[in-house]
């Protein structure tokens, strides 16, 4: 079943790929990176039927550093909200010139 | 392989692909948090079945747990969660983003042309707590205590970002 779970987890990350470009709302976006995340991290599962025990040892670690992402960039959302007002990404614009 | 056993890892791929795609099209932001929740623990159903239990067990309190709480709680804490207009891009942004996908898709079956055998397994039996226990603690160590640096970091860093008022 090593294959299939390839596959599935091929197609959760370019679902999160096409999320990440279509949509503008900063919170969808970053929710789209954690599914990216979830299918890298099923790739890793996969393999470690394989390879050993190794690939959950490096599933836990992007676990890890996924909640510290989340904690961080949820921070800079809110800041981003209390200075713009909003979160949509297109209305921010001050680095474009 | 049993039956049983395949059509259980079909029904959770099947569950998985079918709500990330009901998370990405979903315009309000709390019902594409639920949808996400609904994949991590189709997921986490997946990696029982792949000899994973206790990534598993993880997965569903740390990502589903934790993690999404904490994204829904933001949305509250904004009031994000009616959406009034769309926030998806243009035609030719989805078009294009569309043909992007089917690209990156393309690339990556091509890599798994090849199928790749597993002799048999047997979960009931098999141990796997214990070997990843002893490969996080010798071999790993160093990562693993520096993961604690990490989230100690990102804590102090969320602390000082969301904290801050703005003067102007």
């Amino acid at each position: 079943m090593i294959t299939e779970a390839l596959i599935v987890s091929a197609i959760l990350f370019i679902i999160g790929v096409v999320g990440v470009l279509t949509r503008r709302n900063a919170i969808i976006l970053f929710m789209c990176a954690e599914l990216m995340l979830n299918a890298v991290n099923l790739s890793f599962i996969a393999f470690s039927r394989l390879h050993g025990v190794t690939g959950h040892v490096f599933v836990i670690m992007v676990m890890a550093v996924a909640a510290a992402e989340a904690a961080l960039g949820l921070a800079i959302v809110i800041a981003i909200y209390r200075h713009f007002g909003t979160v949509d990404l297109s209305n921010l614009r001050t680095l474009r010139g | 392989m049993n039956a049983f056993y395949q059509f259980q890892f079909y029904f959770f791929s099947l569950l998985a692909i079918a709500s990330a795609l009901l998370f990405v099209t979903r315009r309000n932001a709390v019902p594409a948090a639920l949808w996400l929740v609904n994949v991590m623990f189709a997921l986490a159903g997946l990696y029982v079945m792949l000899d994973a239990p206790f990534v598993g067990t993880i997965q569903i309190l740390v990502y589903a747990g934790a993690i999404m709480v904490t994204f829904v709680f933001v949305v509250m804490l904004l009031n994000l969660g009616k959406a009034e207009i769309s926030d998806i891009r243009s035609l030719g942004a989805r078009l294009g983003s569309g043909m992007v996908g089917l690209a990156l898709l393309a690339n990556l079956l091509l890599a798994l042309r090849t199928r790749i055998d597993v002799p048999e397994f047997s979960p009931a039996t098999e141990n796997v707590i214990e070997p990843l226990a002893a490969a996080l603690f010798t071999e790993y160590l160093v990562a693993f205590e520096l993961t604690s640096l990490v989230l100690l970091v990102a804590v102090i860093g969320a602390v000082v970002l969301a904290k801050r008022r703005v003067t102007s």
